[in-house]
């Protein structure tokens, strides 16, 4: 037994500075409720959540790239309408949270020019490529259905605008996960081919989908600060452990195998026990030496240059236009 | 005073915040905000960021610079009046309990 350590250690109230802004800033905080983007804020506090909406903006845009890759192949006109409503949610959820990070004051420019920069990070699952058509219902189910278990949590955030924005992208996020179950699970009732290229998919989605919960606790360093400001309601690993429970009953009702050999239902903790994730896999790709990098960014940039003269001309119209209606009042 | 939080002249189109009225009977409510060079692009970006699932029957659209908003630092004197003035509340007024229909 160690004696408990001697209460002065700890600074007292009075012995730390606080400005009657930043009171009233900590006591919004401890009573869970919102922050508005003209309030006082810690340096902080804006950052981390400017990093982190940008982050999840890009990845939204970025995130595109994998199902665009197979709308114009897509098996039937019906698949082909669902996955375009898909892409354009995606464009949407990048936009909303784009507006949510500009009301701290950053603008969406700014965001865009740093994102193809390559200055900026993004999710690293999108950085792998979608072979097959079975790839559409992988990302649906492993990769939407990870993103709405960290995304639900992220609806109670204490930024008012970001957690408005997770609300509506959440309600659109179950459209995709359920879609792209019912895509894997069509493949599994399918012919043996279909049921190999489902389970091929599964296999190479399930790991990169653990990993997008973040390093493990002990290795996530700005997890504590973002849970005491209610930005992040559940640690790293929480979401993940709550992912796999959620994972393993869908995997028997399609008929796929979950790629770990270690996963086993634990009696005493209730929760399963999963194998060891390669984490210098999630660096590297986090790094930029992922299998499909170079390639998203380049196609973003592209997309971004391509399209300057018709946002330089729109905005060259509407001045003209502005010119006008003064002249003629 | 200050405009909607936002908006910066560095951009090469505006900001507009936008507002949506989910069905008849029911006042515009703020959704978010959206880029657009002009007005009648703006309700177009509008209609197709915020209401892909029929979320609207109708659509504002109002440049961010245009709004004004009270001044955030002053917000404890700004909206002191009311405060200490319970008696603008029914529940003030409590020697009517019992008595039906008021």
């Amino acid at each position: 037994m160690t004696t408990p350590a001697e209460p002065y250690a700890l600074p007292t109230e009075a012995s730390v500075e606080v400005s009657a802004e930043e009171h009233q800033f900590n006591e919004l905080i401890a009573a869970d409720s919102r922050i508005e983007p003209r309030d006082w804020m810690p340096e902080g506090y804006r950052k981390t959540l400017v990093r982190q909406i940008s982050q999840h903006a890009h990845s939204e845009i970025i995130g595109m790239q994998p199902e665009a890759n197979w709308i114009t192949r897509a098996p039937s006109l019906k698949r082909k309408a669902i996955l375009m409503a898909k892409v354009q949610d995606e464009a949407g959820h990048g936009l909303y949270l784009y507006s949510a990070a500009q009301t701290l004051g950053t603008t969406r420019d700014e965001m865009t020019d740093a994102l193809i920069a390559g200055k900026a990070r993004y999710s690293s699952i999108f950085n792998y490529p979608s072979p097959t058509w079975a790839d559409m219902g992988a990302i649906g189910w492993l990769v939407d259905g990870a993103a709405i278990c960290n995304q639900v949590p992220l609806c109670r955030a204490s930024y008012g605008p970001y957690g408005r924005a997770m609300v509506r992208i959440c309600k659109e996020e179950s459209f995709h996960q359920r879609q792209g179950f019912e895509i894997l699970l069509e493949l599994m009732n399918g012919t043996p081919a279909q049921r190999e290229m489902a389970q091929d998919a599964v296999n190479r989605w399930y790991w990169p989908a653990l990993q997008m919960f973040g390093p493990p606790d002990n290795d996530s360093p700005n997890s504590a600060q973002s849970m005491a400001w209610n930005i992040k309601r559940f640690s790293n690993d929480e979401l993940r452990q709550r992912f796999v429970g959620m994972c393993v009953p869908q995997a028997e009702v399609l008929g796929v195998t979950l790629p770990d050999p270690d996963l086993r239902y634990n009696e005493e903790t209730k929760e399963y026990d999963m194998g060891e994730i390669d984490w210098t896999e999630f660096h590297e790709v986090l790094a930029g030496r992922g299998p499909a990098n170079a390639r998203r960014l380049q196609r973003r940039r592209e997309a971004h240059e391509d399209g300057a003269w018709v946002r330089e001309a729109a905005a060259a119209y509407a001045r003209k236009q502005a010119v006008r209606s003064k002249a003629v009042a | 005073m200050m405009s909607a939080p936002g908006t910066s002249e560095k951009e090469i189109w505006p900001l507009w915040e936008v507002f949506v009225r989910a069905s008849r009977g029911i006042s515009h409510t703020h959704v978010g905000s959206l880029h657009a060079p002009d007005a009648s692009l703006a309700v177009r970006n509008a209609r197709d960021l915020y209401t892909r699932r029929g979320e609207g029957v109708s659509v504002w659209v109002v440049p961010a610079d245009a709004i004004t908003t009270s001044d955030p630092d002053a917000k404890g004197a700004f909206f002191e009046s009311p405060a200490g003035k319970n008696y603008r509340h029914a529940s003030y007024y409590s020697k009517s309990e019992g008595v039906k229909h008021l």
